[in-house]
């Protein structure tokens, strides 16, 4: 056990700690900043495992606009403040479904990898990525921002309110 | 350090999400647990990007990159989408949705009033 396995650990329980929490909270707010948490426990592995900029990438994204997003969302729709039992169908399909796709995976990467040793590459800056990024990997960067376009504007017209009003 | 590590909290933080897509009614809840799936398979890339030696280097960082960015898209897309059955049904229990007989614009453009949509915001 090195100082990385124990922060990798520690790290890991945090963030599935909070995503239970996430799916198991009673009240609508409390999962979006359970949420926060969730997803920052991640933006550290990443900072463990040396991806730097995908750490930061994390936080700035994800942290700071796509849960600010989701907490528009609660508040526009109006969602209940406080405890509402109403939040959940049966429990019991999706426990077996989510259950078993977790633990087989578990199972599945448990055995391919067993207690095996590997030693982390270091550090990758944002240098590094950013010379994947533009050399190798342009072409998909290109398209992806073509298509960021493309939903920004799909959103606009979706969220239009003239949709489905009687004249 | 040992891959197995990352590995499995990503298994489980994928299986809590699959969880809270087949549990949840409010459909922003449903998108939040649609991006804890989305960071398990983010975890995974970072994963294998540190601890294979790749011909390609920072490849999976490069695609977590990716998958940031297309949840973004999905996230804008799905809460405009949310918004607007909320405007029209005042409700975003996913399971209250009619799937036959959608108020869809095709009834807004029709004038009698046989085919009004139920909730729909005047």
């Amino acid at each position: 056990m090195t100082t990385a396995d124990v922060l990798l650990l520690a790290l890991g329980a945090v963030a599935v700690g909070a995503g239970a929490a996430v799916v198991t909270t009673r009240q609508v707010v409390r999962a979006g900043l359970w949420l926060v948490v969730a997803l920052g426990a991640l933006a550290g592995l990443y900072l463990v495992l040396g991806a730097e900029l995908v750490a930061w990438v994390q936080v700035l994204i994800y942290v700071g606009a796509v849960v600010v997003l989701l907490l528009f969302a609660v508040m526009l729709t109006r969602a209940p403040i406080g405890v509402s039992s109403d939040l959940d169908r049966s429990r019991w399909p999706g426990a077996l479904i989510g259950g078993g796709a977790g633990l087989g995976l578990s199972v599945l990467l448990v055995d391919a990898y067993r207690w095996s040793t590997v030693d982390l590459l270091g550090q990758r800056g944002a240098e590094a990525m950013g010379a994947a990024l533009f050399r190798t990997w342009v072409l998909p960067f290109e398209v992806l921002s073509v298509l960021l376009l493309a939903a920004l504007v799909g959103a606009i017209v979706v969220s239009r309110p003239d949709v489905g009003s009687s004249s | 350090m040992h891959p197995v590590i990352p590995y499995v909290v990503a298994a489980l933080l994928f299986g809590l999400g699959v969880y809270g897509v087949l549990v949840r009614r409010n459909a922003v809840l449903l998108l939040m647990a649609v991006e804890l799936m989305l960071n398990a398979v983010n975890l995974v890339l970072v994963t294998a990007d540190t601890t294979v030696r790749a011909v390609l280097p920072n490849t999976g960082g490069v695609f977590a990159l990716f998958i940031i960015v297309l949840a973004a898209a999905e996230v804008g897309v799905g809460l405009a989408i949310v918004l607007q059955l909320y405007r029209l049904r005042e409700s975003v229990q996913v399971d209250e949705v009619p799937l036959a007989d959608p108020p869809g614009p095709a009834d807004a453009m029709d004038p009698d009033p046989e085919g009004e949509p139920v909730g729909a915001a005047s």
